[in-house]
């Protein structure tokens, strides 16, 4: 039986030059066990550490068929480079996910199956049921994940649950529809998407992964993104 | 209808009811016993409500999955990414 179905796997990237490889690395090692088509789209922002560069090499190494490169000039953000790599996707559905190894593509076929399994608009993985999980955070980090979730379940009623998580699967023609209307940045951005989802009466399904932060050392959740999460919030608890 | 204008509406007709039974707006003589058991009632929801919340997320806290297996893994596979890359010719 020939798969119809291609997999355009988009890669917004900034100053991932060490990760780049590695992610792409293993998409390809799990993508070709699985035997699914696929395509990788890196969207770099202008990074000034040479990301752009590694991507030329891999596009080399891998195919030009199998790793695309659609760079912008400067940080666009997220919405944008989303836009700009469906554009450019030739695959019927779309892979987002962190191109900084948080996200691990051994889940990938488990989101291609449960995907089939229900027909789903939109898979999206959760690290808050089943066996998804987190490495690397401390027992701050998880109050607050816990806390902003269980607020966000109140409020929203989203029938989803984890709605901040960014490794998803959706049909192309639904990421369409959802990212011209979205306006959110940052995480709400994510969250907004689903609610947005859920408005439109796409369907969603779940499956649990892990999260593994080597950033959060580094880049702690600070008072500003906390202000902006529950401004966020607010107003898609009054506007949606 | 937002979900703002939900929880206003499912708020306010709390309230109306909880104010016809503890205050008797519409003359239903109540037993007493119906006036005394409302009239506490939006401060003891409120505080289940808080205590439910905490002690969800607490639970949720408590029982988040660390996944310590997952980061070892991923150890042992970036290793094995950058000899494969290597040898690929990858420049790093």
């Amino acid at each position: 039986m020939l798969y119809a179905d291609k997999y355009s796997v988009l890669l917004p990237t900034y100053n991932e030059r060490e990760n780049l490889p590695l992610i792409v690395w293993l998409l390809v090692k799990y993508f070709g066990e699985s035997g699914y088509n696929y395509e990788i789209i890196v969207i770099d922002d202008g990074s000034p550490d040479g990301t752009l560069e590694i991507a030329e090499q891999l596009q080399k190494i891998y195919g030009e068929d199998k790793i695309l490169l659609r760079p912008r000039e400067k940080k666009l953000g997220l919405g944008t480079a989303y836009i700009h790599g469906i554009k450019h996707a030739t695959g019927n559905f779309i892979f987002i996910m962190d191109a900084d190894l948080s996200h691990h593509p051994k889940f990938i076929p488990e989101f291609i199956e449960k995907q089939k399994e229900g027909n789903y608009d939109l898979v999206s993985g959760t690290r808050y049921q089943g066996n998804g999980g987190v490495y690397g955070w401390d027992l701050r980090r998880k109050l607050i994940s816990r806390g902003a979730n269980f607020l966000t379940q109140v409020l929203l009623r989203p029938g989803a649950s984890d709605l901040t998580g960014s490794f998803r699967l959706y049909k192309k023609k639904v990421l369409e529809s959802l990212v011209e209307r979205c306006v959110s940045k940052g995480y709400v951005f994510q969250m907004e998407m689903i609610v947005r989802a859920r408005q439109l009466n796409y369907t969603i399904g779940e499956v649990p992964i892990s999260f593994v932060d080597r950033v959060y050392g580094e880049s702690k959740l600070g008072g500003n993104e906390i202000v902006s999460f529950v401004k966020g919030l607010l107003t898609l608890f009054a506007t949606t | 209808m937002t979900k703002l204008l939900e929880w206003l509406f499912g708020v306010s007709f709390v309230l109306v009811a909880w104010a016809v039974v503890s205050f008797d707006l519409l003359d239903l003589s109540l037993p007493q016993t119906y006036r005394e058991v409302a009239w506490p009632m939006p401060l003891y929801l409120l505080v289940s409500f808080g205590c439910y919340s905490l002690a969800t997320v607490g639970y949720r806290v408590a029982t988040f999955n660390d996944c310590e297996e997952a980061a070892k893994e991923l150890q042992e596979q970036i290793k094995e990414a950058k000899e494969d890359l290597r040898k690929k010719g990858l420049k790093m």
